[in-house]
Order: structure tokens, then C-alpha cells, then sequence
């Protein structure tokens, strides 16, 4: 059985500049979101627990990704699938997932497939979701510990109110939790040896895929908040106490 | 717009909604429908706040199993000629979400804090680039859009409404609920307390919680944090994490202790009416965005308004 971990490729969010409200992504570098090494570290983990399989990250994005990629080799994966997409409207989530779906098939004897809760960039979690439909699979989010038993899985999936534990049967579909764990910082000579790991790179051409999904996400505007705080120093606790009291708010 | 649905497993969210699809169909002449799976006194509910409910009762539905309740509310699209989908953007409703979106081939928006009717389009915003940003967009096609909650309140009741009992096939894939153990312990809810004292990577240990705590109390308002507090410090509850993994908060007044302001955190707290920080760094992105800021070491502020307050 191999794990698959889908990352996404996605700008630096530190170095983000905002000019007139609008977000400045030129030059600003590319790597995975926080969460899917999250999701990485625990298929590295499953993996070690189980003693055999490989961890194979697939992952669509552009030309760069063929760099952000050794990222994850450092950390613990096996292999890389990466598809190459330089559409704007790469980064739509329905597009993604048929993407990632279609090569999820190419991959042999996929037994668990993990996404991070939702992308450091957009937060918006469907991929795993719409993947999981795709692919006809059971699925769990918001999973927050995983154990494999032969051909199901215990998993606990956190909800507001509380955890609730399911037997899922395998293969599957998992998007975990930001605190399911922390993931390992790779060493110096993991990072040398990610780039000798294999890797394998699709353009979309490659595959036979009607990307045509019948609807679509059209954006209007993409503008930072305009904040119109008083940002008035004050110097002492009195002051401050006085302030909040002129608000009304204590 | 043919028709739209609305649904969500929390009754209170379920209510919310109602409110939302009144808020994108008033000007259009669409008939809407409120799901229940398998939760009669929601479904009680919903119909006494005016809703026109579509009932299921089928024990083999279970709210654990996605996939299950995708397929019933994908067949009750089509039964209702709907080709809009409300649910709340809680945990189960953002994972239903995409698998709903796929499985009627709809395009799919999460986390949606607004949403108004404009020349027949309905335009959502929502926060894109870590926070950064809002983006304002809307959905060409069928469309499910999964709506914060509290972005719209419960309404009035009404009456007027109705409950129709409907059959569904049951979709299942192959996942069992063995057990829901409830959360324990801290079950505060941040984002109804009208004063937050929130702390951040400044505070110098955990026994200095219980002042800021005092402070809290002395206020009447709630204990917040950043996400390291909660996650990697594990000081404070998953609970309490205010931002963009954690809770969106819209207090009358907010006070942030050694807090820099990064984005991932500010997104959750830029709503509030009033926010001061108190921070040692001059430059700290927080003072930005505050109304009152007190350059200094939060320790000592907390202990001084301890005493005054």
C-alpha cells in the first residue's frame, strides 16, 4: 500500500507586499502550505508505522514546482508526481482536483491519500472533498489521528463539538488537522539527496482529461481590507483606561 | 436562479440560513427549500421560522459518511430544480461542500462572510492569500456556497412554513461511526464574547496566564490567543485560537498582549469595533492596525490594569 500526499504550491504569504490594496506577487517565492506538510508528516509516519509502501507526493503547479518539490523529498517522501499547469485559472479548486484525481489513478495501489485541512493561501478545503467524489472514495476531514488495520482505518475526526471516531475501509481519503502533528525538519543530507529521488513530470497534455467542469469561480476583486484604525499612541494604563471608557467599550 | 436549498446538521446555522437565501432570493421569484437529514425537531424548527422543509428520515444517512449526505442533498437538487446549495461553513459543512460541488458539478465557494443579490449574480466575499485579502466573487453555474456562521442572523419566527417528508437513495461509501466523544472541558465560544483579552507569543510563560485571565474576568469578557499559544505551546486551548485557522471575532473591544499582527492572525480579530495592543516592538505590524497602542512590556500593563480596574 502506498500513501499519497497532495501539496499545493503556493506563494511565500510572508512576503506578500500589499501596494494600493493590492496583493504584489511578483518575485515572492514559491513552497508548500503549512498544513500539507502537516499532512506529508503523517504519511511519513503511517509509513514507518506500517514498514512498507512509499509516500508519493503529487502536486500541480507551475514550472517552479519542480523545486518547491524537493521540499517534501527532504521531509520524508518517496517520489514526486507533479503536473505542470500554467493556466490562470490553475488555481481553481474543480480544476485541481480533476488534475490531482487523474493522477492519483496513475499511481499503483493508492491505500490512503492525505490533504491538509485546507490551503495556507486560500482555506478554502474542497480539493480533498471533490477528489474523494472523483475517485468514488470514502473520506474523513478535520482528521486528527490515523491508525491502519489491515484494510480499514481508525480515525478520529475533530468537530467543534467534540471527536468522532470512525472505521473507514481502504483506500480513502483524509484531509488532517494544522496540530495532528509537527512535521521533521529535514537534515543537510536529506536535503542533498531529495534531489536524487525520483521524480515524475507531466504536462497536461499528457493526460486525457476534460477539464470542462460545467461551472466556475469568477473573481471580481482581490483587495486587502481597508483598516481605518486610530492608531493613536497612548503612554500610560490610565490613558488607555480613559480612552477605552470615551468608547463606551468598558 | 431556479431554486435553492439550505442546509446544515447544526439547527442553530440551519436558521442562519434561512436568513441568507432570504438575502439572495428576495428580488428573484425562486422557490426554497430547507433540507433536514434525519432531525425532526430542526426540521419543527425550521418550518415554525417560515421554511419550506424537505424532511429526510432515512437512519442509514449518517452525518459521519460525506458521501451519504452529498448523494441525498444532490437528489433533492434536482428533485427541487435547485441550483443553489446554502450550508454552514462550519467543519462538516466545508467537507461537505466539495464533495457536494463535485457531485452536481457546481462550482463551490467556503467560508463566505458576505453575500448580496446584484444583477442576478450572487456575490461572495471571502478572505483569499492567508487573510491578506478579501476576495469578491461569484459562481457561473450551479453553485454551493458555504456561508460563515454568524454572517447572517437566525430570523424572526414567522410561521407559514411547511415539512414535507421525501425519500432519498442512500449513497454510502465505506465509512462506519463507532463512536462521538464530546469535547471536554473548555467550551467557551470566542466569537460570542464581547471583550477579548488576547495574548500572543509575548507572554513570557504560562503561570502568567492567570493574570491576563484575571484581567478577562474582571472585564467580563473571554481569554483569546494566537495560534502558537494554543498549538505549539499548547497553553491554551484549540478553543481560544483567534484567526485564520481558528475563530473570526467581532468584539466591542479587543485587547491584544504581545501580539506582532501577522495577517494569519489579524483576520481573525479585524472586525472588532475597538482593538488595543500592547506590544514591546515599535514597528510590530499590530499597531497598524489598532486604535490605541501602548509600547511596552505586557506584563506590566496587565499587572497595572489589574490594580485600576
Amino acid at each position: 500500500m502506498n500513501i499519497v500526499v497532495a501539496m499545493k504550491q503556493i506563494p511565500d504569504l510572508q512576503q506578500i507586499r500589499i501596494r494600493n490594496r493590492k496583493p504584489v506577487l511578483d518575485g515572492v517565492p514559491m513552497g508548500f502550505g503549512n498544513i500539507d506538510k502537516n499532512a506529508l508528516e503523517a504519511g511519513v509516519i503511517l509509513k514507518e508505522k506500517l514498514g512498507e509502501g512509499k509516500v508519493i507526493v503529487v502536486s500541480v503547479g507551475n514550472q517552479e514546482v519542480e523545486e518547491t518539490i524537493k521540499e517534501a523529498l527532504a521531509a520524508g517522501a518517496d517520489e514526486g508526481f507533479l503536473v505542470i499547469d500554467e493556466a490562470e485559472a490553475a488555481m481553481e479548486s474543480s480544476r485541481a482536483a480533476l488534475i490531482l484525481a487523474e493522477s492519483i489513478r496513475t499511481i499503483e495501489e493508492p491505500g490512503i491519500i492525505l490533504f491538509g485541512e485546507g490551503s495556507g493561501d486560500n482555506y478554502s478545503g474542497q480539493v480533498g472533498s471533490r477528489v474523494a467524489q472523483i475517485l468514488n472514495l470514502p473520506q474523513v476531514g478535520y482528521v486528527s489521528s490515523i491508525e491502519v488495520e489491515g484494510n480499514t482505518a481508525l480515525v478520529s475526526r475533530s468537530l467543534e463539538d467534540g471527536e468522532e471516531k470512525l472505521q473507514v475501509s481502504l483506500p480513502a481519503v483524509f484531509s488532517v488537522l494544522a496540530d495532528i502533528n509537527e512535521p521533521r525538519i529535514p537534515s543537510v543530507t536529506q536535503i542533498l539527496k531529495a534531489g536524487k529521488k525520483p521524480k515524475e513530470v507531466m504536462e497536461l497534455d499528457d493526460f486525457d482529461m476534460d477539464l470542462d467542469t460545467g461551472a466556475r469561480v469568477e473573481t471580481v476583486s482581490n483587495l486587502a481590507p481597508e483598516s481605518n484604525r486610530k492608531q493613536i499612541k497612548v503612554n500610560t494604563v490610565d490613558e488607555l483606561i480613559q480612552s477605552l471608557k470615551t468608547e463606551g467599550v468598558i | 436562479m431556479a431554486g435553492i436549498l439550505t442546509y446544515s446538521e447544526m439547527d442553530g446555522l440551519a436558521l442562519e440560513l434561512l436568513t441568507a437565501s432570504a438575502a439572495i432570493a428576495e428580488k428573484s421569484d425562486v422557490s426554497v427549500h430547507a433540507v433536514t437529514i434525519n432531525n425532526s425537531e430542526q426540521a419543527a424548527a425550521l418550518s415554525a421560522a417560515g421554511a419550506a422543509v424537505y424532511a429526510v428520515q432515512k437512519e442509514e444517512i449518517v452525518l459521519g459518511d460525506t458521501a451519504a449526505v452529498a448523494g441525498a442533498i444532490t437528489q433533492l437538487m434536482n428533485r427541487a430544480d435547485a441550483d443553489v446549495v446554502l450550508i454552514s461553513s462550519n467543519r462538516r459543512g466545508k467537507e461537505l461542500a466539495g464533495r457536494l460541488a463535485q457531485a452536481a458539478g457546481a462550482g463551490c465557494l467556503t467560508d463566505v462572510s458576505g453575500m448580496t443579490l446584484t444583477e442576478g449574480k450572487i456575490i461572495c466575499e471571502r478572505n483569499a492569500l492567508g487573510g491578506a485579502t478579501v476576495v469578491t466573487q461569484y459562481i457561473e453555474g450551479k453553485k454551493i456556497i458555504a456561508v460563515r456562521p454568524r454572517a447572517f442572523t437566525p430570523p424572526a419566527q414567522s410561521g407559514g412554513g411547511s415539512i414535507e417528508s421525501v425519500d432519498v437513495e442512500v449513497q454510502s461509501t465505506g465509512v462506519k461511526v463507532l463512536e462521538f466523544v464530546p469535547k471536554a472541558g473548555d467550551s467557551v465560544n470566542i466569537e460570542e464574547a464581547a471583550i477579548l483579552v488576547a495574548v500572543g507569543q509575548g507572554l513570557a510563560d504560562q503561570a502568567g496566564l492567570t493574570e491576563v485571565q484575571e484581567l478577562a474576568a474582571k472585564l467580563g469578557g473571554e481569554v483569546g490567543c494566537s495560534k502558537p499559544i494554543a498549538t505549539d505551546k499548547k497553553w491554551l486551548s484549540e478553543e481560544r485560537v483567534i484567526g485564520l485557522s481558528g475563530k473570526k471575532c467581532k468584539p466591542e473591544l479587543a485587547l491584544l498582549f504581545g501580539i506582532s499582527g501577522q495577517v494569519q492572525f489579524t483576520v481573525g480579530i479585524r472586525d472588532a469595533k475597538i482593538i488595543a495592543a500592547v506590544n514591546t516592538d515599535e514597528n510590530a505590524a499590530i499597531n497598524y492596525l489598532a486604535d490605541y497602542v501602548i509600547q511596552s512590556d505586557m506584563h506590566q500593563i496587565i499587572k497595572e490594569m489589574n490594580e485600576k480596574l
